[in-house]
């Protein structure tokens, strides 16, 4: 019993490092910015105690309220597409020989690319006037603009984030499948099982884990997405484009509020680690019952 | 230290919050947690019922904060109920 506690205290120091990295480079920061969230920072030394004023403007501000939602209108078509999209191209993948490496290195080009020059390449090929994208649907007869009309913006935005990010989930979700056992395959024809019901009861428990991966990875991501939309629509047309982090970096770069921008921020959080524990927790729920 | 802002409010709530913590960790040493399934819809530990209270009560100010103009406070009194009932019940 006793020389058990001394290996578990030589684990603890073990992670220390590990504790202090975190402290440094996430605790403290969230902490100044909980500190910064209370007060009105006229300057580096001049600042005034408020309470909890900032939260309450920043929840009674319309234009928040707006870009939240937006926000969860973007993140949910974005996990409803890319999500059974990734599953789709992964099962239509050869699992090996040179046809599966090939394939698997031209799904990993889109995610080289930097969020920036993404952002610059949809901005090019969209454009009504020279773009590839946009000359080609104006020939066809569609007035597509997406710098004038809030709904071609939309598109454009999703259809980039597709093509940027479905690679992610199809490499995931084929990494998932290539570990399903071969025998489950040959079980379930012996049983006569349909395409669909090998999907179902085969394929899909055994993805579950790196599902879940996928899904809060795309979900804090397209939460959090700032540069491509900034790069492609710049929030417009109006603010119709606009997520949080374009709003947050306009008050806390743009307008050096630091104060709001600060609770901003806090409330931005917590929607996160909302959103991300209830996914996580219903999902492991699931796990644990089955 | 004055990079960080500090307030006299958000220290003691920093405080409070790393008292518990450390409360947590010393219980856990004298009576570790077991995994129980009460009012909260999947079984939790100790930590599990801590951080939904934290969480919780976060939401409440929140709520408090946006839909009504009274004063804060009774709202912390609420995230103290919701805590009581979490961590015992939960």
């Amino acid at each position: 019993m006793a020389q058990n506690r001394v290996k578990d205290n030589r684990a603890w120091i073990g992670v220390l490092p590990v504790l202090l990295i975190v402290a440094f480079s996430g605790v403290i920061p969230l902490m100044t910015v909980v500190n910064y969230s209370v007060q009105d920072i006229l300057d580096f030394n001049t600042r005034f105690f408020v309470g909890l004023e900032w939260y309450r403007e920043t929840l009674d501000d319309p234009r928040f309220v707006d870009a939240f939602l937006r926000q969860i209108g973007f993140s949910a078509a974005v996990l409803i597409v890319e999500i059974p999209l990734g599953i789709i191209v992964a099962r239509g993948m050869p699992t090996d020989g040179l046809r599966a490496s090939l394939l698997l290195v031209l799904l990993a080009t889109p995610l080289l690319i930097p969020w920036n020059v993404v952002g610059a390449i949809w901005q090019i090929y969209a454009r009504p006037d020279i773009g590839l994208l946009g000359v080609t649907l104006n020939e066809l007869g569609i007035a597509f603009n997406y710098t004038s009309e809030p709904l071609h913006a939309w598109l454009t935005l999703l259809a980039m984030d597709i093509w940027h990010w479905t690679s992610l989930v199809a490499l995931l979700a084929f990494a998932g499948l290539t570990s399903v056992p071969a025998a489950c395959y040959q079980a379930a024809e012996l049983d006569g099982a349909s395409k669909w019901q090998v999907f179902r009861f085969v394929e899909l428990p055994r993805l579950k884990g790196v599902l879940v991966i996928a899904v809060l990875l795309r979900l804090m991501d397209s939460f959090m997405i700032y540069t491509e939309p900034f790069v492609l629509t710049g929030g417009g047309p109006g603010n119709t484009t606009t997520f949080l982090s374009q709003y947050l970096a306009t008050m806390a770069v743009g307008q050096f509020d630091l104060g709001p921008a600060a609770a901003f921020s806090i409330i931005y959080f917590l929607f996160i680690l909302l959103f991300s524990w209830l996914f996580y927790t219903s999902v492991m729920r699931d796990e644990d019952r089955s | 230290m004055n990079w960080m802002a500090w307030t006299a409010p958000t220290g003691l709530f920093f405080a409070v919050i790393a008292s518990a913590l450390l409360f947590l960790i010393l219980l856990e040493l004298k009576r570790p947690t077991a995994v129980a399934k009460g009012w909260l819809p999947m079984a939790t530990t100790r930590g599990d019922r801590f951080f939904v209270s934290l969480l919780g009560a976060a939401f409440i100010h929140l709520f408090w904060l946006s839909l009504t103009d009274w004063p804060v406070l009774y709202a912390s009194g609420l995230a103290m109920l919701w805590l009581v009932a979490v961590m015992a019940k939960g």
